[in-house]
């Protein structure tokens, strides 16, 4: 695949990932500030989220698998997950995360095992396009071009 | 290229403007820190409410502190509190994650100047910087 067709395809990727909804305009501000001086700064900030991520799941695995259930400690944990995710623009995991919210709320342990596997994989779902679509920039930058903003 | 900014929020204007910010994700902590650093200032960092009042009690003065609500050991509204009654006269702009409009006031009530929900935008930032720049002017008595 010659240059200009790789980066009309990541374009075109990254509009559908928008218009499904997988990421917002807090990501377009993530863009714009990486520059120069910070050429790394999205795919720092997206692998620290996703560290945290996989971090704070794990936590509400365990949490939600202790016979006696700390909804206190599940919520400070899903409200991080909500707040890093909605930094980042991965709107449907934050979205998600309210409604998980509202289920420790409501102390209903099914519902928040519910959502714990809702958000489990719109995570993997959003983890494994923006990994395309940096693998797409990369093969764009090996391949002598730059990346279209 | 940066959108949206205009020459009042330019980096000259900020150098002598020292920031804080008070939050306890890391996540947050980089992304705040990077916004600001992007309208030229640099940021000092900390991880909740009472890393900032202990900066206070050290006679560490900021222009601006960016507090976070939901914090541990102390949290946004306590430190902001603390802080006021301390003396302070920094700006103090709450970021919370909570939309409820109760505990914007709950916030607010404990005495920020502003308070935006997350995630921070430059726009915002803009704001702010504008508001900053307009009360650091002394002879500038045309504004109410």
């Amino acid at each position: 695949m010659d240059l200009v067709q790789l980066q009309r395809q990541l374009v075109d990727y990254r509009t559908s990932l928008y218009h499904e909804g997988f990421l917002d305009e807090q990501f377009t501000q993530l863009q714009e500030l990486q520059d120069e001086n910070n050429p790394d700064f999205v795919v720092e900030v997206v692998s620290l989220y996703f560290e945290d991520s996989e971090r704070l799941l794990n936590e509400l695995s365990k949490a939600l698998e202790q016979q006696i259930i700390d909804f206190k400690r599940i919520d400070a944990h899903v409200h991080q997950f909500k707040g890093s995710s909605s930094s980042i623009g991965a709107q449907r995991v934050q979205r998600l995360c309210i409604v998980f919210r509202n289920y420790c709320e409501a102390q209903n342990v099914e519902g928040c095992l519910k959502c714990l596997q809702q958000v489990k994989h719109e995570y993997s779902i959003v983890k494994t396009k923006l990994e395309s679509m940096f693998q797409l920039e990369r093969q764009i930058l090996n391949a002598g071009g730059s990346v279209p903003v | 290229m940066v959108l949206g900014i205009d020459a009042s929020s330019s980096s000259l204007s900020n150098k002598n403007l020292s920031v804080l910010v008070v939050d306890d994700d890391p996540l947050i902590r980089m992304l705040h820190d990077n916004y600001l650093k992007h309208f030229g200032l640099k940021p000092h960092v900390v991880e909740n409410g009472k890393e900032a009042v202990k900066l206070f009690q050290l006679g560490i003065y900021f222009n601006l502190i960016l507090m976070d609500n939901e914090m541990p050991i102390m949290n946004g509204v306590e430190a902001t509190k603390v802080l006021r009654d301390m003396g302070s006269t920094s700006m103090i702009v709450g970021v919370t994650s909570r939309g409820s409009p109760s505990e914007m006031q709950t916030f607010m009530e404990a005495g920020l100047d502003f308070c935006f929900e997350k995630p921070l935008t430059f726009d915002m930032i803009d704001f702010i910087l504008k508001e900053l720049n307009m009360n650091d002017d002394d002879d500038d008595d045309t504004n109410n």
